[in-house]
This record gives structure tokens, C-alpha cells and sequence, in this order.
């Protein structure tokens, strides 16, 4: 081996000066691209998840033990009111992250409160729809149906409520931080979460409530 | 409600004196070693710079420690089951069969987990972003909080050895043997909780190594131009994002049978055990390539490296990985097909599982031609990979074998299975991670491995594998079903002599790796490599010194072709002139932080407490993991500035050490 | 990656997922699309509900409609609401995304084959209990 060899590996001295430099030259992407993608990929686990949940559901659904089915048990009416309520919040939820896009800080916390006003009606309704089957004695313990609807349906909802948690916590973090960039990062990965926990829930009502109910 | 929930004295097997000597003297040895640590005042070094690093590197180094640590627990099992078979011939042996169950289940829910998944994701922390010529991972902070999940996962299993019980169930806890009516006790609780904890971290790591080979390259990295070890992480990695949330959802669909009374796989009310068998083995056969794809990785640097010639086939071997990787999730009802499935189902996965050989075949043809006509140097790196090419192929052959369905029928359950299985994970996955164990440890440390010791290492595990395995092949034919505790066939006893044997001659080779670790670091000095390039390498980790600095390149590489590292070593040899030295600059590296830790702090506790059903401490838990996640996203400075002079001092001091043997040969 | 560097991406080749590529006056065309999703995800929300129930459609079709409309309502949330777009800027979000389709398929739709192969095969839990008595 040439004796030159043992130092002219050191390949570097070409690199390009600056890092934006570098990245039009098919470098590092930047922050902003790459932690959003790696939300983006977390959410795609997530639905990956919910359809182990879905697959059991859709196993389990004629396992009533004898007990009632969809049919019987579910309100529609309050399955589109909790519809109308998360689309609407996911409309909001835009709205925000364009305030955020033009730096308003007012119209961002108008949007977001809007957005967690109505995630919390979601959120409601469906409690009170759990209540309700519960006290009647159809709990998720009465059958295997209801035990996978339970689940199902409240692992969305559990969803939904982590996302009202980390949704205070970015109202607060812009009062406290303003428009930084990290802050901003953080925003574009709480409305992938919200608009996914939409694309869910309409695979939910169609599956779990439609499909239950049609002639 | 009691406070402390189901626990209580009764908890410590006092009776049990094997499990009661065990944890007595890990326990002992713990505290020693913590003992130590503070009284000779290293806590503070080893807080600052390795608890609370978020550094890749020291990361890797955590979790390969941590594989090997736990590599020993589960070999004592290994032990412990091959000496009870080998005397229980018409006896009882010296294990009744509640210890006997608890130690197979350990002894695979520890292999998987928390040995062979670890190691891999240690190696491929370490290796990925120095090959892909970046500073670090995307994320590096919730690379630790990865690694601490899964320590908090092998903690709790570990755990389970002096406070309760270990699950009995087998490394799958299929129901309804793991509802709450037939396992009452906690043992099924450590398995389900610490696979939740741990599985969170492995599913972070998944999504980190992810983005980081898919955003983070250095420029001119092009996918055809990545190292294959890039490539069969980001298969493996998209597996584990694929595979893991099905693990947690079954998981937890058994945890709220157990827990709040539900229906998914209990006998009454319409539950389903077939629907678990289902969800359980549409993430366990991905699993498998989970980690046999980063082993593969490492041998297709390791036979390069070694045979001098660039990986024959490098797009083939990109295709046969990629399709492994989608392939993976279309046979996994193999794994049951003699519980109830029809003639039509059961035909197309067998079809699905012989094609999966294809590429793998693809794969081995392509090392052989690699190696085909090159100059071979037989360091121990590519002893484990010769030995790993012989014994895979046997797994592979017999693998095929079950994969047709009329022999499942005759096979399924027996020991010809367990041979099949260990002979695909240990000559596969294990040989592949020693193998990259003994290839990076010089670019880790700066000094080689003791090269006798660990040659010594590899012929006892390798001719111990076949004395272990091969008798349980024929144990398999003559009908001996796994997982039993005593026996009565007098023909079966001298083939497991000969397995409790081999598992001897394997524990002699293990006995080798510590004495070449603690030989190799006794004579650091004389083993040290000051080029940062001990293999003659062709990838870019080896262009840095040996440890590398904290921020890993200088300057980022700028990549030209494939094999970016060796390309550049010759063609500046052709032009026979060094490098200049590159004009420095200031950078950034992600603070050390202490959430990984903290967090994984109070996942031990919220665990611990779902396990014995302590409530109070259980929301403590939860509440102290969600409050250091907000402390952390309130934090101001997230990175340390380099100054430019800095990093010139660092870098030349490399430069120095490369050039110093060059003007020693020179005069 | 210093924060400076860290824009909203204009001229990169990569877009962060749910980034939109906003020329000009941004607001005001950023409005406009969450706008449109927010009409058309309403009406085949409204559309799913109505065909439920109205009988309009051959009632065994039911079902095969409602899928129909729940995956155009999906498409609809990922291009209005989450700016997947099939540009080159956008690849990688849309690769990941094909991958996770297909593996969520794959569990769902091989799920439900096997299980019902199964139960096909096993003896009904009345003769089960009829030959243990």
C-alpha cells in the first residue's frame, strides 16, 4: 500500500462549505423535513395498530354470547354529531397551523381553542355513549363483540385525549416560546396527529356504526 | 385496597432455593459493582458521560453491553434445561415442572428480546449514521429513551427472578393457558408489561433509524451508492414499524382479559384463542427478519471487507432485501398450520414461505462469488461468517422442509422444530452480531480484540452448536415433543447427553469471549490501531479516527460511489498526494440529556406496579414519565456549539496519528 | 442542523409531510384548500349517512358503497387536510404511505381470510359440548 495512502483517505477537504450548500447537493434534509417525516412514519405505526384492533373487531363482531349486537345498541345520532364535531375540529386544526404558517399568535390560539373546544365534545359524547351501554349492562365484559367495540372505539378515543393534552401544551408553549422553530416543528407533528385521528375515525364509523346498522 | 396491591412476603421464593441463590448473587454482585462505582467516584463520569449521553455511539455500546449481559442470563437457562433433560429419564431431575416452565419461557422471551434484538439495534446505532457519513441519528434523544425502555424491559424480566414469578407459558403466551383463570399469578403480567415497555422502545428506534437513512445522508449518498448494511437496517427498521404496533395491540387486547375482565381470547362469551395465535404470528414472522436482516447486512460488509473485492451482486442483494421485507408479512400462518386452517390456506403459505428462500438463496450465492477469486484474510470476523454461510443453510434447508405443510404435520411441536429455529437464529443472527462485534469494536474503542481468544471463541461455539443441535434434529424424528420437563423413551437419553455436551463446549466458548475482552483491554496499548482503518475498509466509518469524535466527520463526506471509503483511499494513492487539511468549521452536537434515563425511571415503577396492581404508584408512574417529557420540550438549549478551533484540534490530532506510521515507513 | 437553516422548504427537494407548497399569497389559498376538503369530506360523510338508511341503493351493495365512500373521504382528508400530494417532493410521504396501505391490508384482509377459514374447519361449540357430556 502507498505510504500516502494512510493519510489521502481522509476524504472531506471537497465538502461543500456551507450546510444549505450541502443540501442541494443531496445532503442531510433539514430539520423542518425530517422530523415531520418521522411523525408521519409514527402515525403510519399507529394505523398499523389500530388495524390489529380492526381486524379483531371485524373476528369478533358475531360473538355476542347471546348478548345485543349494533344494532340494537348503537345511537346514530350521536355518532354523527361526534362526526360533525371532529371534522369541524380538524378544519379548525388547519386553520391553526396556517396562523402559525403567517406567525399570527392570536388567530393560532383562536383556531386551536375552537380545535380543542370541539375535540372535547368528541371526547364527551363518546364517554357518555360508553356510560350508557356500561349502566345498561352492556359493558365490554358482556361479550367478546363488545369487548373488541370497547376497544376499538376507546383506544381512538384515548387518542383523541392524549391529543387534547399535547394540544394545551402547544398553546401554552406559544405563549411561553412564541413562533420558534422547534415550536413550529411540534405544530406540524400536532396536526398530522389530529387530521390521522380523523382518517380513523371514519374508517370507525363506517365499519363499527354504518356497517352495523344497514338493512 | 391494600397499598402495596399483591405484594407481599410471600412474593420471595424462599422456598425455591435455585431462583433464591440466583437473584441473591446478582443482587450481590449489583451492589458491588454500584458500590464501586461510588466509592471510587466514577458515578459522576459515568452519569455525564454515558447514562445521559445521547451520543449514537455510546448508545450502541450500551445496548451490545446490555445484549451480552443478558446473553448470560439466558444461556444459564439454556444450561439449566439441557442438564434437567439430560438426567431426567424416568426422575423428576432437579427441576420440578413450575420452575422447569418458567425457565424455557425466560430463556426465549430473553433471547429474543432482550439479547438478539439489543445487540443488532446496538450495532446498527453504532455503525448507521458513521456509514451513512452523518453526526448522528434524526433523533437523538429519543434514541435514548429508547434504549432505556428496553433496559427497563429486561429489568422487570430479570426482576421476576426474586420478587413473584416468571410467566409459564412458553415465549408466546398463548391463551387461554395465559388468561387469568389458569395463570392466576403475576409471571404472565412481567412478560406482558415488560414487552409493553421495552416494545415502545424498539418501535422509536424503528422510526428513528428509519428517517435517518431515508433523510439523513451525506451528500452524493444516494441510495445505490448506501453501504448493504444501510440497507437491510432500513428493511429491518420498516419491519419493526410495521411489525411492533401489532405485538402492542395483541398485547394489550391479553392485558385487558387479564386485567379489566374482557373477551378477546377467553373460552366464555364468545372470546377467540385463534385470534391471538393470528395477531401474535402476523408480528412474530416478521420478527424473524426483523433480525436476520441486519445480520445479513453485516456479513455482506464482513465477506467484502475481507475477501478485498467490492459485494458481488450489491442490486441484487438490494432487491432480495427489499423483497424479503415485503414477503416477510405473507407467510406467517406457517408458524400454525396444523391448528385448524384448511387444505387451500395452508397451501398458499407454504407456497408464500418456500418463495421467501428464493431471495435469501440469492443472498448466500452473492457472498460466495464475493468471495470467489478474492484474497481471503481469515480474521475472526470472517470466521463467523464462513460458519454462519454452512449453518444457515442447514436452518434454511430445514426451514423449507416445514414449510411444507403435510411434514409440519409430522414435525410441528417437536424438537426437530427447536433445532430448526436455533439453527437459523444462533448460526444466523448470533453469529452475525459476534461477527460485527469483533469488525467494529476497534473503530468503538481504538484497539482490536485479542485475535487468538477469539478464534478459540468461534470454534467452540461453532462445533459446540453442532453437538447442542444436531442430536435434537434426530430427537425431533424419533418423536420427542418440546418443552418436556421429564421423559421416559431410554433411546432418546443419549442423544441428549450429547446436546447437554455441546451446550458445554458452547459455554466454553463464551468462557473465551470474556477472557478475550478482558485480555484484549488488559493489553490495550499493544492491541491499539492508531489508523482509525485496522481492516483496510471500504466504508466510510472507517475515513474517521478510531473512537470517533463526538460529531464523527469533520467535515461530512462527500460520497462519489459506492464503497465511498475505498474509492477515495486509492484514488488519492493513485495521485500520490495526502489531503489538504479542509477548512474547519463550527458545529453542533445535541446536549446530553437526562429524559431517557428519568423516563425509563418511572417506567420501572409504573410496570412494576401494573404487575402486582398498585394502583396509586402506577399513575404516579405515568404522571412522572408525562411530566419529563414537558420539562424536556420546555428546555432552551438543545445543542452544544464545537468552535471551529476545537474541532481543528481534534481532527489534526487524527491526522497526526495517521501520518506518524506513514513518515516511519518513509525514513 | 442549526435553527436558521430550519425554513419552511421552498426550493428543497424534500417536503416535510403535511408542508404545503404555498406560492405567494399563501393565507388566502391555504384557506381555500382546507375549505374545499372541509365541503367534499362533509358531503361524503352526509352521503355515507344517507345511503345507510334511504334504501336509494340495492341494499346488498350497501356495504360495498360505504367502503367506496369512506376510502374517497380517506383521499379526500390525505390531499385537502394533510397536503399528500403525487409530486417529487413528496415521494417519500407517499412511499411511506403506500407501505403502511399495504401492510395494513395484508393484517386485516389476511386476518379475516384465516379466521374464517378456521372456524369453516372447527366443530361448532353445540357439538363440542355434546360429545364432552
Amino acid at each position: 500500500m502507498s505510504a500516502y495512502a494512510i493519510d489521502s483517505d481522509r476524504i472531506g477537504e471537497e465538502a461543500l462549505e456551507s450546510p444549505s450548500a450541502a443540501r442541494s447537493a443531496g445532503g442531510p434534509a433539514s430539520k423542518r423535513v425530517y422530523v415531520g417525516y418521522g411523525f408521519w412514519i409514527f402515525i403510519l405505526s399507529d394505523m398499523v395498530m389500530f388495524s390489529a384492533f380492526f381486524a379483531a373487531y371485524a373476528v369478533l363482531a358475531e360473538a355476542r354470547a347471546g348478548g345485543p349486537g349494533g344494532r340494537q345498541l348503537f345511537d346514530l345520532t350521536n355518532v354523527a354529531w361526534e362526526t360533525g364535531c371532529l371534522l369541524v375540529s380538524s378544519f379548525a386544526c388547519g386553520m391553526a397551523s396556517l396562523a402559525a404558517a403567517s406567525r399570527n399568535a392570536l388567530w393560532f390560539q383562536v383556531a386551536m381553542a375552537v380545535t380543542f373546544v370541539l375535540g372535547a365534545a368528541f371526547l364527551g359524547l363518546e364517554l357518555s355513549e360508553f356510560a350508557g351501554l356500561t349502566a345498561q349492562g352492556d359493558g365490554p365484559q358482556r361479550s367478546a363483540f363488545l369487548s373488541a367495540f370497547f376497544t376499538l372505539v376507546g383506544c381512538h378515543g384515548l387518542h383523541i385525549t392524549a391529543g387534547l393534552l399535547w394540544l394545551l401544551t402547544m398553546m401554552a408553549q406559544v405563549v411561553a416560546k412564541g413562533f420558534r422553530a422547534d415550536i413550529l416543528r411540534r405544530i406540524l407533528c400536532f396536526t398530522l396527529f389530529w387530521h390521522a385521528l380523523d382518517i380513523i375515525w371514519v374508517a370507525i364509523f363506517t365499519v363499527v356504526y354504518l356497517m352495523e346498522k344497514t338493512p | 385496597m391494600k397499598l402495596l396491591g399483591r405484594l407481599g412476603w410471600d412474593a420471595l421464593p424462599l422456598d425455591q432455593p435455585i431462583p433464591m441463590i440466583a437473584s441473591a448473587t446478582v443482587a450481590a454482585a449489583i451492589l458491588a459493582v454500584l458500590a464501586w462505582v461510588v466509592i471510587r467516584g466514577r458515578f459522576p463520569y459515568l452519569w455525564r458521560e454515558w447514562l445521559t449521553s445521547v451520543d449514537h455511539k455510546r448508545i450502541g455500546v450500551m445496548y451490545t453491553l446490555l445484549a451480552m449481559v443478558m446473553l448470560l442470563r439466558g444461556f444459564s437457562d439454556a444450561l439449566m434445561m439441557r442438564s434437567q433433560q439430560a438426567i431426567a429419564l424416568h426422575s423428576q431431575g432437579y427441576m420440578p415442572p413450575e420452575h422447569y416452565d418458567q425457565v424455557f419461557s425466560a430463556h426465549g422471551t430473553i433471547m429474543i428480546f432482550f439479547v438478539a434484538m439489543p445487540f443488532l439495534i446496538g450495532l446498527m446505532n453504532f455503525v448507521l449514521p458513521l456509514q451513512l457519513g452523518v453526526r448522528d441519528v434524526a433523533f437523538p434523544t429519543l434514541n435514548s429513551v429508547s434504549f432505556w425502555l428496553t433496559a427497563t424491559g429486561a429489568l422487570l424480566v430479570n426482576l421476576s427472578l426474586g420478587i413473584g414469578e416468571f410467566a409459564r407459558t412458553g415465549w408466546l403466551p398463548y391463551p387461554p393457558l395465559s388468561e387469568l383463570k389458569y395463570s392466576p399469578g403475576v409471571g404472565v403480567d412481567y412478560y406482558l408489561w415488560s414487552l409493553q415497555i421495552s416494545g415502545i422502545g424498539t418501535l422509536l428506534t424503528g422510526i428513528n433509524f428509519t428517517t435517518t437513512i431515508l433523510k439523513l445522508r451525506a451528500p452524493g449518498m444516494t441510495y445505490l451508492r448506501m453501504p448493504m448494511f444501510c440497507w437491510t437496517s432500513l428493511a429491518s427498521s420498516l419491519l419493526i414499524i410495521a411489525a411492533f404496533p401489532i405485538l402492542t395491540a395483541t398485547l394489550a387486547m391479553l392485558i385487558l382479559d387479564r386485567y379489566l375482565g374482557f373477551h378477546f381470547f377467553t373460552n366464555e362469551a364468545g372470546g377467540n384463542v385463534m385470534m391471538f395465535v393470528n395477531l401474535i404470528w402476523a408480528w412474530g414472522h416478521p420478527e424473524v427478519y426483523i433480525l436476520i436482516l441486519p445480520a445479513f447486512g453485516i456479513f455482506s460488509e464482513v465477506v467484502s471487507t475481507f475477501s478485498g473485492k467490492p459485494l458481488f451482486g450489491y442490486r441484487s442483494m438490494v432487491i432480495a432485501t427489499m423483497a424479503i421485507c415485503v414477503l416477510s408479512f405473507m407467510v406467517w400462518l406457517h408458524h400454525f398450520f396444523t391448528m385448524g386452517a384448511g387444505a387451500d390456506v395452508n397451501a398458499v403459505f407454504g407456497v408464500m414461505s418456500m418463495i421467501i428462500a428464493v431471495p435469501t438463496g440469492v443472498k448466500v450465492f452473492n457472498w460466495l462469488f464475493t468471495m470467489y477469486g478474492g484474497r481471503i484474510r481469515f480474521e475472526t470476523p470472517i470466521l463467523w461468517a464462513i460458519g454462519f454461510m454452512v449453518t444457515f443453510v442447514i436452518g434454511g434447508m430445514t426451514g423449507v422442509l416445514l414449510a411444507a405443510p403435510p411434514a409440519d404435520f409430522v414435525l410441528h411441536n417437536s424438537l426437530f422444530l427447536v433445532a430448526h429455529f436455533h439453527n437459523v437464529i444462533i448460526g444466523g443472527v448470533l453469529f452475525g452480531a459476534f461477527a460485527g462485534y469483533e469488525y467494529w469494536f476497534p473503530k468503538a474503542f481504538g484497539f482490536r480484540l485479542h485475535r487468538g481468544l477469539g478464534k478459540a471463541a468461534f470454534w467452540c461455539w461453532f462445533v459446540g452448536f453442532y453437538l447442542a443441535f444436531t442430536p435434537l434434529y434426530v430427537l425431533g424424528l424419533e418423536g420427542m415433543t418440546r418443552r418436556m420437563q421429564h421423559y421416559d423413551v431410554p433411546a432418546w437419553r443419549p442423544w441428549l447427553l450429547v446436546a447437554a455436551v455441546g451446550a458445554a463446549v458452547i459455554l466454553a466458548g463464551i468462557v473465551c469471549q470474556i477472557a478475550e475482552l478482558a485480555v484484549s483491554i488488559a493489553r490495550r496499548e499493544t492491541l491499539r490501531d492508531v489508523t482509525g482503518d485496522p481492516w483496510d475498509g471500504r466504508t466510510l466509518e472507517w475515513s474517521t479516527a478510531s473512537p470517533p469524535p463526538a460529531f464523527n466527520f469533520a467535515i461530512l463526506p462527500k460520497v462519489r460511489g459506492r464503497d465511498a471509503y475505498w474509492a477515495a483511499k486509492h484514488g488519492a494513492q493513485e495521485q500520490q498526494a495526502p489531503s489538504s487539511e479542509p477548512a474547519y468549521e463550527a458545529l453542533e452536537t445535541p446536549r446530553n440529556s437526562a429524559t431517557g434515563f428519568v423516563c425509563a425511571f418511572f417506567a420501572t415503577l409504573m410496570g412494576f406496579a401494573l404487575i402486582w396492581h398498585i394502583w396509586w404508584l402506577a399513575l404516579a408512574g405515568l404522571a412522572g414519565a408525562w411530566a419529563t417529557f414537558v420539562v424536556f420540550a420546555w428546555r432552551d438549549r438543545v445543542e452544544n456549539l464545537i468552535s471551529a478551533a476545537d474541532v481543528a484540534t481534534i481532527d489534526r490530532e487524527n491526522r497526526r496519528a495517521r501520518l506518524e506510521p506513514l513518515a516511519a515507513r518513509t525514513s | 442542523m442549526s435553527e436558521a437553516s430550519d425554513r419552511l422548504a421552498g426550493a428543497e427537494l424534500n417536503l416535510a409531510p403535511g408542508d404545503e407548497q404555498l406560492d405567494g399569497n399563501g393565507v388566502a389559498v391555504g384557506v381555500r384548500g382546507y375549505v374545499i376538503g372541509l365541503v367534499l369530506a362533509a358531503g361524503l360523510t352526509a352521503a355515507s349517512f344517507y345511503f345507510c338508511f334511504s334504501g336509494l341503493i340495492y341494499a346488498p351493495a350497501v356495504p360495498a358503497a360505504l367502503i367506496a365512500l369512506a376510502v374517497a373521504q380517506m383521499g379526500v382528508h390525505l390531499v385537502f387536510f394533510l397536503h399528500l400530494t403525487t409530486g417529487p417532493d413528496n415521494t417519500n410521504n407517499a412511499l411511506a404511505l403506500a407501505f403502511g396501505v399495504l401492510i395494513v391490508t395484508l393484517v386485516i384482509g389476511g386476518s379475516l381470510w384465516i379466521m374464517a377459514n378456521l372456524s369453516h374447519n372447527m366443530l361448532p361449540m353445540s357439538r363440542v359440548l355434546e360429545m364432552q357430556r
